[in-house]
């Protein structure tokens, strides 16, 4: 491709605009506006100027400014798309059949239509992440493809700038006024002190101010580069340990996903408002809503293994610390922390009884079932005892004259029981339910007497680990840095020219914020005499200009 | 006088002033050109006070509660939605002091006002924190997040004005019919206000019970005629009303009620001022934009964005990422509240490359600012009271 | 423009290489995480030490040069009831080829662990994982699992849910040392 060369002499690559040295504009579209586009300084953008290979033509895609705002508002689409209906994951189910059965059941044909078209899992669909890693080649590529001229632009920028790049400036001014060198003078020591960086060149003076801003952009995609690759980082195994645990109070468990922690419950707390001991002011809302939540909370002690030790080895473990994880409080250790997340109230933990007479209820001794571990006999008073034969924790009934469980849940015991007493030192057997005996070998003399409970509640926890997280803040951070910089600051440059025909010409651009160059400007040619200049994208001003002029 | 009820009682003077305000800038717009720059100033500038004495009121509204509350008063949907009407007088007080123009505030307070009658309907008593709410971060994240929508939200005021200043209302195109929308949908809200305040003024209440989709029984109490019942509904209340259509348990009948109540008043109320003033409410509107420069509304809508747009990122993506970890065990978890505030966050950067690479300025870039707030207001209305999610207690 | 054409043509490929295979690897190992999570055959199994119904204390590590049937289960679980007595024939038949068998119950009280097993007649060796290290450590989900362990300690294979004798008898000779 062949390189631009410009009356002033300097050689631009191929695809400027606008000169990079003079300003002149280099081609007729440029020639033919009326205010000059000012982005990326008319430089050449790499991307638009090759485009042989199959790569090229990739990169251009990516490069292209139009294509990342489509992947941008594809994305927006389909994340709105995916909150229609919930997620799987906020869904209560687990395998596929039921989920599936979920969405027909509440939703009809349009959740089995969501269901299907796997819009209930979309964020995590291999479309919708192809799309946010287009969206981060699309970053990598276009900032690349742009800071590049632009920086060199910016430094390659002459003091002097031709006449036809000033009249194509937004903020232009020209006239005969009363300029002289003096003036110039003072003009240069205004902008100083507001602030710019002043050069000058014979009489053509430009002030600059705020030029960092114009990397902001260039800085917060640096951000979002390193945070998605953060979350790329995630499927790397090590980095990420999302495990989930149910935890009884009094029971040690071990921790899943650490590497030989163990947590032992040392009881959960659940606490609400209430009218008496709560401020004052809380009473209306507590009347209104009833039952408010205050504390969900498990009171924990956290245990490591000895080094090196494997699974299943549970002796020698060393207290590390006590700790209560609350909602908004979990508790960390080693990169991991453990939230508290959910709770079930009140499960059976103990069951006490008492051995009677059926007839007269005489009790001959009571015993307590730990039913996380029953014990196989209870001794009673003096020749009665009880034998625990079977027990059923979640009993559903008989199969074939057999007891089923269907999980290990105390959520419905029964136990098999064998009852001895003098007068039957061989035993009677009853089949102990909540609320009901059954007695399969015949008609018994003593019965096992329910006396109470004792019940424990169970936490819902979660394990966390994510080694990605500092990057992620780093990205974050670099993302904030580069957003206020370009946000928060502009760049401001004015010109300031005495041309030989004894006119002098002012000119000003900024990247945003006019009123401030604007401003700026008055103040300069309030001291310097400047001739007055137009905002030449101010209609309505102009307009008014017209009409006053032709008014008058 | 309690701190609760000071509390109140300032919220009803600020509500007051900024409606005053609002007449104030009215004032301001008609008499601001050239001839008479006093009499602008004279009333420009007692606008700008009121209204300022307006915010120091709402502010205090906002203190005296989170003292009597002991926690930031941003904890559900009337504490938030009151701060973020609060926060968007702020926001135009601050832009009105960069840019100094009255047609703003004849814009913005009225739109303040309303968000501020908006959230009046819903439960006001102060409420403790639930565990999930404590912590110091609801504090920073939601206080930021709303601060930064309010700026975004003086984009679509400068957005607002512009339009309607540009728009051509004589010939019937698109663009007229969409700014009437918009119109439109504000005297829904209208509608909300309005129907909320008449039924409760008219003491209206009936109790009806329901199956869930849980299959349970519940009952439920509408506070507005039932124009449709909750599943299998069945009215406790005597001579309460009968629904005109009953839902399936999917649907939140009771919502829906209120929803089509809102708008029955709204369009009602809409075509009266229509058949009274024969004319569209945009071109009612656009006289009072005339004085505007153009050229200043784009900029203002522009920095509006450039100024919000990161106040926005801080507040309702990194705070809450931070806060979500701590919370809920992971920094991001697809809740719906939490892909809108993503949805907004996108929508802006759309919005700024376009502006910046694509030149898409004036009408364009307005239209832009307009569907911009639209998103805030659906994160913050519908997205709480249609799509529930984890942070459906707000 | 220092660029030649055709350095600009290989940093432009190795960037989009790059960024492109980065990408793919994610969303690739995303989609299977529920895999990668678990352990995989050709793993080596993790080591674990265990005390059995009779007191004898069962470490994985000390059966090398054997083959391990290693059998997860539960009294509430249907299927595991129905294959421990044939696991129990297989066991016998093996154990002298090399091939040990170990089932290690869910964290259940030993009365229930033992009723069980009195009322199936088993023989082999039962161990309680008390607080599911082992089952944290292997995964289990859902019960019954069976892992094959080759005499190299190395997983042969996952099985999961129900085996019938016949398969029971193909996978004891399948890990059976040579």
């Amino acid at each position: 491709m062949d390189k631009i060369v410009c009356a002033c002499g300097n050689v631009n690559p191929a695809g400027t605009a606008l000169c990079e040295s003079c300003g002149r504009p280099l081609n007729e579209e440029t020639k033919e506006k009326k205010i000059v586009d000012m982005r990326y300084e008319g430089s050449a953008r790499r991307s638009q100027t090759y485009n042989k290979t199959i790569i090229d033509k990739v990169w251009n895609f990516f490069s292209s400014v139009k294509v990342g705002m489509w992947i941008i508002v594809s994305i927006l689409v389909a994340a709105a798309i995916g909150t229609i209906l919930p997620q799987v994951f906020y869904v209560p189910a687990t395998n596929e059949s039921d989920i599936a059965a979920y969405y027909e059941r509440i939703y009809g044909w349009f959740g089995t239509l969501y269901y299907e078209l796997g819009l209930s899992d979309l964020y995590s669909s291999w479309w919708f992440q192809g799309l946010v890693g287009m969206l981060g080649i699309s970053l990598v590529i276009a900032s690349l493809d742009r800071v590049i001229p632009l920086y060199k632009s910016l430094k390659k920028q002459k003091t002097k700038r031709h006449i036809s790049f000033l009249k194509r400036q937004r903020v232009y001014g020209i006239g005969k006024a009363e300029v002289t060198e003096d003036s110039l003078l003072k003009a240069e020591e205004k902008l100083k002190s507001l602030k710019y960086n002043v050069k000058r060149e014979g009489n053509a003076i430009l002030a600059e101010r705020g030029r960092f801003s114009r990397w902001g952009p260039y800085v917060n995609h640096l951000g979002l580069i390193i945070f998605l690759f953060g979350v790329m980082l995630r499927a790397l195994p090590g980095f990420y340990v999302d495990e989930t645990m149910w935890l009884r109070e009094g029971e040690t468990l071990y921790v899943p996903g650490t590497n030989g922690y163990f947590l032992e419950s040392k009881g959960f707390i659940y606490e609400t408002y209430s009218k008496e001991e709560s401020n004052e002011v809380f009473g209306d809302a507590i009347d209104r809503v009833g039952t408010i939540a205050k504390n969900y909370q498990t009171d924990v002690a956290l245990y490591k293994g000895p080094e090196n030790s494997v699974a299943g080895h549970a002796e020698d473990l060393t207290f590390e610390k006590n700790a209560s994880i609350q909602v908004n409080k979990p508790i960390k250790f080693d990169n991991f922390s453990v939230f508290q997340m959910d709770f079930r109230l009140d499960e059976l933990a103990k069951m006490k009884f008492q051995l009677q007479d059926k007839q007269t209820q005489q009790s001959f001794g009571e015993f307590t079932i730990d039913l996380a571990n029953p014990q196989p006999l209870y001794e009673l008073n003096e020749g009665y005892k009880v034998e625990v034969l079977d027990y059923y924790a979640d009993f559903t009934g008989f199969e074939e004259g057999v007891p089923q469980s269907q999980s290990p849940l105390p959520n419905n015991p029964a136990f098999l029981i064998k009852m001895y007493s003098p007068e039957f030192p061989k035993g009677e057997t009853s089949f102990v339910m909540i609320k009901e005996t059954v007695e399969p070998l015949g008609e018994n003399k003593h019965k096992i007497a329910f006396q109470s409970v004792e019940t424990r509640d169970v936490s819902g926890l979660t394990v966390r680990k994510d080694l990605t997280l500092p990057l992620l803040a780093l990205g974050g951070l670099i993302f904030m840095i580069g957003v206020a910089q370009g946000s928060y600051w502009n760049h401001r440059r004015i010109w300031i020219q005495l041309l030989e025909d004894g006119q002098t010409v002012v000119a000003a651009h900024t990247n945003k914020n006019w009123l401030s160059v604007k401003r700026d400007l008055d103040e300069v040619s309030k001291i310097a005499h400047l001739p007055e200049y137009l905002d030449q994208d101010d209609l309505d001003s102009l307009d008014e200009k017209v009409d006053k002029e032709e008014g008058v | 006088m309690d701190m609760a009820s000071l509390s109140s009682n300032l919220l009803f003077i600020a509500f007051v002033a900024y409606l005053v305000a609002t007449f104030l800038f009215g004032g301001a717009v008609k008499s601001s050109n050239a001839q008479s720059t006093k009499s602008f100033d004279r009333w420009g500038k007692l606008a700008i006070t009121v209204t300022i004495i307006g915010f120091i009121a709402n502010l205090g509204y906002f203190i005296t509660r989170w003292v009597a509350a002991g926690h930031a008063p941003v904890s559900n949907l009337f504490e938030f939605t009151t701060a973020f009407g609060m926060m968007i007088v702020g926001a135009f007080i601050l832009i009105y002091y960069i840019y100094k123009a009255p047609a703003l505030g004849l814009f913005a307070l009225p739109i303040a006002v309303l968000i501020i009658a908006y959230a009046s309907m819903f439960p006001k008593e102060i409420s403790p924190l639930i565990p999930a709410l404590k912590s110091y971060w609801l504090t920073i994240h939601v206080i930021t997040a709303a601060m930064g929508e309010a700026i975004l939200a003086i984009s679509a005021v400068a957005g607002l004005i512009y339009l309607l200043k540009n728009i051509d209302l004589t010939k019937k195109t698109k663009e007229r019919f969409w700014i009437e929308a918009v119109m439109y949908v504000l005297f829904i809200v209208v509608g909300f206000v309005v129907s909320t305040v008449s039924f409760s003024v008219a003491n209206y209440s009936a109790e009806y019970t329901y199956i869930s989709k849980d299959e349970t029984q519940h009952t439920i109490e509408y506070t507005m005629p039932a124009l449709f019942g909750m599943n299998e509904s069945v009215a406790i209340t005597d001579n309460a009303f009968e629904p005109l259509v009953e839902m399936p348990p999917l649907v939140n009948a009771k919502k829906l009620t209120s929803v089509v109540w809102s708008i029955l008043f709204g369009t009602v109320i809409y075509l009266l001022l229509r058949l009274i003033l024969r004319k569209r409410i945009s071109s009612i509107l656009q006289p009072l934009t005339k004085k505007s420069n153009s050229q200043l509304m784009d900029e203002i809508g522009y920095r509006a964005v450039l100024i919000g747009f990161p106040v926005f990122t801080l507040g309702a993506l990194i705070f809450a990422m931070i806060w979500a970890h701590e919370a809920w065990s992971r920094f991001w978890g697809w809740d719906p509240k939490e892909v809108w505030a993503l949805i907004t966050w996108l929508f802006y950067a759309v919005f700024l490359h376009l502006r910046l690479t694509k030149g898409w300025h004036g009408k364009k870039s307005a239209w832009l600012a307009v569907i911009g707030f639209i998103i805030i207001m659906f994160n913050l209305i519908a997205v709480n009271l249609i799509i529930a999610g984890l942070h459906s207690y707000a | 423009m220092a660029l030649s054409k055709k350095s600009r043509f290989y940093m432009r490929t190795a960037i989009l290489g790059v960024l492109v295979v980065a990408i793919i690897f994610t969303v690739y190992s995303n989609l299977n995480k529920e895999k990668n999570a678990v352990l995989q055959v050709g793993d080596k199994a993790p080591d674990f030490v265990l005390v059995d119904m009779d007191g004898t204390e069962r470490r994985l590590s000390d059966y090398k040069g054997q083959g391990v049937f290693l059998n997860f289960w539960g009294t509430w679980c249907k299927p595991c009831a129905k294959e421990m007595p044939a696991m129990d024939r297989q066991f016998s038949e093996f154990t002298d080829k090399g091939v040990q068998t170990l089932a290690i119950n869910i964290a259940e009280s030993d009365l229930k662990v033992n009723s069980f097993a009195n009322r199936y007649g088993l023989t082999f060796p039962i161990a309680i994982d008390r607080n599911k290290s082992v089952m944290e450590s292997y995964n289990i989900d859902p019960l019954p699992t069976t892992f094959l362990i080759n005499p190299e300690g190395k997983i042969e294979k996952i099985i999961k849910g129900e085996m019938t004798e016949e398969d029971i008898a193909n996978f004891m000779d399948q890990i059976k040392p040579s």
